[in-house]
């Protein structure tokens, strides 16, 4: 055992990368919502970049360990705190045996993620470990975490004893202002030029209806040519809808894989990772970019990871 | 390329291989990992009798090159790895199999048409009596017409199997229900409109609901998690009441093998 949970927090959820290859069969992805903060944290625990955490949002939870572990905070602020002690966010640590490790609200971003050297151990389900609430499937028995639930390891491995923090020029800094870049389509032209100058050039803010599936936008009105409806299509996470509100959805890690309303533009990849700490009232910007710009920013990533990869690996096998 | 829809232009063989006709076939960008084929913006099933050939040929022949691939009414969703390959590359290379799609796939065209026992009416099916007299027929034969014929599954989605069927009578069709129920278990048959589908897991759903079929739609502990896939055709067959309880502990054992056929698509 590596830790009992006392209390889970608002929402939290076991996740790696998710569920693919079903999509045909209307399973959605699931998954981490934060794959840069999901993927800094397993590579500061020593984990393989697909290693099983627990995914906190807004207020986060309380674990007691029994036994010394080795782990990894990295996403919003929690305030977390062992034994009592301010612990360092983007980071891994040595946890002693009888520790408690207590987290917060969040002061800055949404959503942390808690890696455990060795991985959370959790039957895999159709090819992955991550909780998918609506289908109860994943984690632990399909569900969010509870009180007294207990989490194992999946590999034994060595327990570091150093600090591993993460190069303060990889971690990012949440900010109430995003800026999205998005690539334009797949419906764009079922939208007015006025229509999608509105939504490139005006502010948007975050509702309180915000979660796993989808971040419903409040703001201008985007004015579609003809109506919102289409003969339902592919949806993807990152997916810009419009329904006939003309207000923007954006859709997260949960969505399905269908839909019905016309797509004015899909948020890129490593941009979703920043909405994924959004939270209501925050402001979001669209700008539209290319596909060059979007695997310029995919090899930008990469690179952060292999940075922080390199750094981190005499940190971890420092034993 | 960046910014501009790519076109492809082929001739499109009808079903007797007359007349020819030109469909403008569109390749819509879906975010850096996604590239959408779009056949059309309606539904028709020769259009989604494409997609499907389509999905076939890409997950046969570049598997490598692609993540996955989704069937949808009118076109195919891509997803692709753009460290792995370029968009403009991976466009070219489709556009070659849609040249060749029509001649080449229809003639080996061949589908499953999967039994799905269905028992109608009462506790299972509580708006069969409303389907009934809203179409001013009898129960009796709204189920006759509910089983009359194989219904083409154009896609999946909404929730994990959910299929969207075609192909229903008119002569049963009922507007969903004015406030949707919270909680509709899995298995549940039901009708919208013109279109009928099943329950795939326990969800809010605002359908008619017929009947109830113990056939697990959707088991993610089973070898192949999912009953059917897009392109199948389910045939609906009614049960008695007292057969539904048995059927579902030969399920829930692992002792039932559905009824499936194996025919040419022309045939069905």
């Amino acid at each position: 055992m590596v830790c009992t949970v006392i209390d889970p927090g608002t929402l939290s959820t076991i996740q790696d990368k998710g569920r693919t290859g079903y999509r045909a069969f209307g399973m959605p992805i699931s998954g981490i919502m934060d794959s840069y903060a999901f993927t800094m944290a397993n590579i500061l625990a020593g984990n393989s970049r697909n290693a099983a955490v627990v995914e906190m949002t807004m207020c986060g939870g309380r674990f007691r360990f029994p036994n010394e572990a080795y782990v990894a905070v990295c996403g919003a602020d929690m305030q977390g705190k062992l034994n009592g002690k301010k612990i360092k966010n983007w980071s891994g640590f040595y946890v002693p045996a009888h520790s408690e490790l207590a987290f917060g609200y969040a002061v800055s971003g949404c959503r942390t993620y808690l890696a455990f050297r060795g991985g959370v151990a959790v039957p895999q389900a159709m090819g992955s470990r991550s909780t998918y609430l609506r289908a109860k499937l994943g984690g632990i028995e399909g569900r969010a975490l509870q009180s007294e639930d207990v989490l194992e390891i999946a590999r034994a491995e060595a327990l570091p004893s150093e600090l591993n923090e993460l190069a303060y020029s990889l971690v990012p800094r949440y900010e109430n202002d995003l800026q999205l870049r998005v690539i334009l389509g797949p419906q764009d032209d079922l939208f007015t030029e006025y229509g999608i100058a509105t939504f490139l050039n005006r502010a948007y803010t975050v509702s309180t209806r915000n979660d796993r599936m989808a971040y419903l936008l409040e703001g201008p009105i985007v004015a579609h040519k003809t109506g919102a409806d289409i003969v339902s299509d592919a949806l993807c996470p990152g997916a810009v809808q419009i329904p006939g509100s003309g207000t923007p959805i954006i859709m997260m890690a949960d969505c399905q894989t269908t839909g019905g309303y016309a797509k004015i533009a899909t948020v890129i990849g490593p941009d979703l990772a920043k909405l994924a700490q959004a939270k209501a009232d925050d402001t979001v910007r669209f700008v539209s970019c290319s596909d060059a710009e979007a695997v310029a920013a995919l090899m930008t990533e990469k690179k952060c990871y292999e940075k922080a990869s390199s750094a981190s690996l005499s940190k971890i096998n420092a034993v | 390329m960046d910014g501009k829809t790519y076109e492809v232009e082929v001739e499109v063989l009808e079903d007797d291989a007359i007349p020819r006709q030109m469909q403008k076939i569109r390749m819509l960008k879906a975010g850096e990992q996604g590239l959408v084929v779009e056949f059309g913006t309606e539904i028709d099933p020769a259009v989604n009798a494409q997609v499907h050939r389509l999905a076939k040929i890409l997950t046969d022949e570049v598997p490598e090159q692609i993540l996955e691939v989704v069937p949808t009414y009118r076109s195919l969703m891509v997803y692709f790895d753009p460290l792995v390959i370029v968009r403009e590359n991976l466009q070219e290379k489709i556009a070659r199999y849609l040249t060749s799609l029509d001649t080449v796939a229809a003639a080996s065209d061949t589908t499953r048409i999967i039994t799905i026992p269905v028992s109608y009416g009462g506790e299972y099916g509580p708006d069969l009596e409303f389907v009934a007299r809203h179409n001013s027929v009898t129960e009796d034969e709204v189920i006759a017409i509910h089983t009359s014929t194989p219904y083409m599954v154009y896609m999946i989605g909404f929730t994990p199997g959910f299929p969207y069927l075609g192909g229903m009578s008119e002569r049963i069709a009922t507007p969903r229900l004015k406030t949707p129920r919270v909680k509709i278990p899995a298995g549940s048959v039901g009708i919208a409109g013109q279109q009928t589908g099943i329950y795939s897991i326990e969800s809010p759903g605002g359908w008619q609901l017929i009947g109830r079929t113990p056939l697990m739609v959707f088991n993610p502990s089973a070898k192949s998690p999912f009953l059917f896939a897009a392109g199948d055709y389910l045939q609906f067959a009614a049960i008695k009441t007292e057969e539904y309880g048995a059927l579902k502990e030969q399920v829930a054992s692992g002792n039932y093998a559905p009824v499936v056929r194996n025919v040419a698509r022309a045939e069905v």
